[in-house]
């Protein structure tokens, strides 16, 4: 299946980050293509290269970055979401790319399914 | 991009509109997928039936009133605002309350009519 996720939370404060990395990790071993994550409402503070937790925690932003060397997942951050709260090309993560609302769109359009994670 | 393929698609707004940015960046993705030509239905419950009350006034919080943006969707021909009875009665409101013109369903209705979505996003 053609999976397209949608994350509407940032890290660390939520679960959803974590909850949305494993599902994308579940789904591509299960068989299932991961057609893109998208990143938006305070999701997209997944993308900053300038996250740096203390060494035994996780690190979400890598993790993401893992999605997209690995497996080639689209990263994709809203533009308009990124700009609001300071995510922009000079502090994007390495395997994001920052782009508009219809990359959303399509997704629900070629998607066999969207699944979201957020509050 | 999928060429000439329309999908159904349903906002769900469930937050109040200034206590959170989700109401206000609900309505730029429903913007935008009305540019691409979709099938969009917006469907209001819990606390986000408050999104569409008339005469809200912002000066105070300091934050956009961006309430007539959603009388400006029907030029966008978004026409399809279903509002959950339940949502409004728990909250002593009517639909003579509303900013612009919906329809009020029951829950049931509102859960037969998400059934029927391809996608359905919930902000």
């Amino acid at each position: 299946m053609k999976i397209a996720v949608l994350v509407n939370e940032g890290p660390y404060q939520h679960q959803s980050a974590d909850t949305a990395w494993n599902f994308c990790k579940a789904a591509i071993e299960a068989g299932h293509e991961i057609q893109r994550v998208f990143f938006y409402h305070d999701g997209v503070n997944n993308a900053t290269k300038l996250t740096e937790p203390p060494q035994d925690d996780r690190h979400i932003v890598n993790r993401w970055a893992s999605l997209n060397k690995e497996h080639g997942v689209d990263l994709v951050v809203c533009v308009a979401a990124a700009m609001r709260r300071g995510i922009v090309e000079a502090n994007l993560a390495e395997g994001f790319r920052i782009s508009g609302l219809g990359q959303l769109v399509e997704s629900g359009i070629q998607a066999d399914r969207v699944v979201t994670f957020g509050d | 991009m999928s060429e000439g393929t329309v999908k159904k698609f349903m906002f769900v707004n469930r937050k109040a509109p200034y206590g959170s940015v989700y109401a206000l960046e609900s309505l730029e993705v429903v913007l935008i997928t009305a540019a691409f030509d979709q099938d969009v239905s917006l469907a209001f419950l819990d606390d986000g039936v408050y999104q569409l009350v008339k005469g809200q006034d912002t000066k105070a919080v300091g934050m956009k009133n961006f309430s007539p943006t959603y009388r400006a969707l029907e030029g966008y021909d978004i026409e399809k605002l279903y509002v959950e009875r339940e949502s409004l009665e728990a909250r002593g409101l009517t639909e003579e309350q509303l900013l612009v013109d919906v329809q009020v369903l029951s829950q049931a209705d509102m859960a037969s009519l998400m059934a029927e979505q391809d996608v359905v996003l919930s902000f």
